[in-house]
């Protein structure tokens, strides 16, 4: 029937090439096109505050006064502590899973925490205000009593916070570290395992010197993909951080962050400063997801590459 | 597959064929007064089956802005628009007075039930002077009430909002620290305190932290049933928000030709003095029959929609300025 296969072949092969790549640059297009739309629309509040806009400290829609440092620190800070909890409770889940769970509880609990992932940010930011705030309240009289010789535990006990807007980011951010981690383990080579576990060596020294270092970049992969999660979250954060543009060590101050500012406030900012000011945040929290991102992958990089060796 | 495809083409020409017979206005807003718009507008279609009026209640700044730049056929805001916005127009546009509304300190102390708060003691909580509850300036007002000796937790609104606006004007006219400080808007640097997104955040956290203060609509505080403050008035005289106080706070106002009045601190001697009108925007003159719809609407609204008002907890406009609107609408082409 068909005169030439390789002939239509090769043809076929072309217009797949060339279908694939335009989805490709569409895709990086679209990424310029975001990049150089929020530059053109944060222009006014560069020309006004230059470099001062991202170190400036003051937040002032009145006297249209606008710096960005407390929202910058507000994202830091709370991503900084949901990575503390998140890192070591899913990791450590991860190997139970992987490692010690039989596999039918493995499979149920699995799905019950990648579950965990399809819930919408609202309906965990609603338990955010009405379980984790007044708990957090409960707990911190305890950590001013007995930690606040350290400045991360002083001040009023709201409830609100940064504690309790890194507490709600590490249980968006558990899932996405767990579910991956767990997969790369078991994609660990059972002959290097069992080879491990031949030479005498306990469960955890074998996970500690096969798995971990075996799965070790493509769990800093997932946790990097969690962070940029918790990075741009914005529904969840901005229910239970308190929404105080101002800067404090405490863990219990509240704070705000660079999402939370832009979604409160863009719907009522009538002047062109001041929309122009919340789309230089977006800029900037664009830009910092970039060089997050940026840094994974060097990192990811850096590890496979040792790996290989 | 065919006959399903042609069902589907049929079902959407006849949709098509709905839509074209239908006179379609889009409006865009203020949120505070989404819910009695909304019956307005639903109302007002099962009246006039060929007419169906959109509302997004998307914030007054963002209906300030999209009436601006005539993405919508009108406008709606809490706080009238100011002449730098009005230069930018270009058009007479109209701010027509729909309801009026109210804004309530509401509270969370245990045992403490009428709460009488001073314009000064209330500024001065704001601004972080006052922060117990047993200091002497909220003492002085309330005598027979044990106030606790706890920390006053202050909570404010996140995001930009017309309730904050008619707060922060109220506390600008009262306390000449705040009106140098902070000043009045949609949002403000607040000296002190946590920001709760929208009514529901604030009063959630309010009914949540003992000792706290904040303000919400006094159509949220009565339905989530959370003590409310009567605030001072310029006549002296302690006023708790109700359809009758606020209606009493418009009643006292010398209207403007434009309307842009605001109705906070207002004199009369039952006035509730944390109260404001809501605006619709409208241009005077509209393409095509936009303007006949709305001239029709805007009376319908003037006169029985009016009489829905109270049942949603928003006070309907004093005759006086009624009557004054009327003419106003007769304009409008």
């Amino acid at each position: 029937m068909i005169s030439s296969p390789g002939l239509r072949e090769r043809n076929d092969d072309k217009t797949f090439r060339i279908a694939v790549l335009l989805i490709a640059l569409a895709s990086v297009a679209l990424c310029a096109a975001l990049g150089i739309e929020l530059a053109k629309g944060s222009s006014l509040a560069w020309a006004k505050f230059g470099f001062s806009f991202l170190t400036g400290r003051e937040w002032n829609p009145v006297t249209e006064q606008f710096g960005a440092l407390p929202f910058i620190y507000g994202t830091a800070a709370s991503s900084l502590i949901a990575l503390l909890i998140s890192v070591p409770l899913g990791i450590g889940s991860a190997i139970f899973l992987a490692e010690i769970a039989p596999r039918k509880l493995s499979a149920v609990l699995c799905f019950m925490i990648e579950l965990l992932a399809a819930i919408p940010s609202v309906i965990i930011g609603l338990m955010g205000i009405f379980v984790l705030v007044p708990a957090v309240r409960w707990i911190e009289p305890f950590l001013t009593k007995h930690l606040s010789w350290l400045p991360f535990f002083t001040g009023a006990p709201y409830g609100v916070g940064l504690l309790a807007a890194g507490l709600i980011l590490s249980v968006m951010m558990l899932p996405y570290i767990t579910s991956i981690s767990r997969e790369l383990l078991l994609a660990v080579p059972q002959p290097l395992k069992e080879g491990m576990l031949g030479l005498g060596s306990t469960r955890w020294e074998m996970v500690r010197h096969v798995c971990l270092p075996y799965a070790r970049s493509g769990i800093l992969g997932a946790v990097f993909l969690a962070l940029g999660r918790a990075l741009g979250e914005t529904m969840a954060v901005t229910m239970v951080i308190g929404n105080t543009p101002k800067i404090s060590l405490s863990l219990l101050a509240p704070a705000y962050t660079m999402s939370a500012v832009i979604a409160n406030e863009l719907a009522e900012a009538t002047s062109d400063i001041y929309t122009h000011s919340l789309v230089g945040v977006a800029l900037a929290l664009f830009l910092i997801t970039f060089i997050v991102n940026g840094v994974a992958r060097l990192l990811v990089r850096g590890l496979t590459e040792e790996h290989a060796r | 597959m065919k006959k399903l495809a042609f069902a589907l083409f049929a079902a959407m020409a006849a949709i098509q064929a709905n839509a074209a017979d239908k006179i379609l206005i889009n409006g865009a807003g203020a949120t505070f007064p989404y819910p009695i718009y909304s019956k307005w507008f639903d109302d007002y279609s099962r009246l006039h089956p060929e007419i169906q009026i959109n509302y997004q209640s998307i914030g007054s700044g963002g209906g300030i802005s999209n009436i601006t730049n005539h993405t919508v056929d009108f406008g709606a805001s809490d706080g009238p628009m100011n002449d730098e916005q009005l230069a930018k127009l270009d058009g007479k546009l109209l701010h027509i007075p729909t309801v009026l509304g109210a804004v309530v300190p509401v509270y969370n102390l245990e045992g403490v039930k009428d709460l009488k708060l001073s314009p000064a003691a209330l500024s001065d909580i704001f601004l972080g002077k006052v922060t117990n509850w047993n200091d002497a300036e909220i003492k002085a007002d309330n005598p027979g009430i044990t106030l606790p000796d706890s920390p006053i937790t202050v909570v404010h609104r996140s995001d930009g909002s017309g309730t904050s606006f008619c707060f922060t004007d109220y506390l600008s006219k009262v306390n000449p620290q705040w009106l140098k400080n902070v000043g009045r808007a949609t949002s403000v640097q607040w000296p002190v305190g946590l920001g709760g997104k929208g009514n529901e955040g604030v009063s959630g956290l309010v009914k949540q932290t003992p000792g706290s203060v904040g303000y919400v609509e006094l159509i949220y505080a009565l339905q989530n049933k959370i003590d409310y403050a009567s605030v001072k008035n310029a006549s002296g005289k302690f006023v708790k928000a109700d359809l009758a106080s606020v209606s009493a706070a418009a009643a006292g106002v010398k209207m403007p030709k434009d309307y842009r009045v605001s109705i906070t601190d207002a004199s009369g001697k039952n006035a509730y003095p944390i109260a404001t009108f809501t605006w619709l925007l409208v241009y005077q003159a509209n393409k095509g029959g936009t303007g006949k719809v709305m001239h029709d609407f805007l009376k319908w609204m003037i006169s029985e929609g009016q009489k829905s008002a109270p049942t949603l907890g928003y006070a309907p406009l004093p005759k006086g300025v009624a009557a004054m609107v009327k003419k106003t609408i007769e304009t409008v082409k």
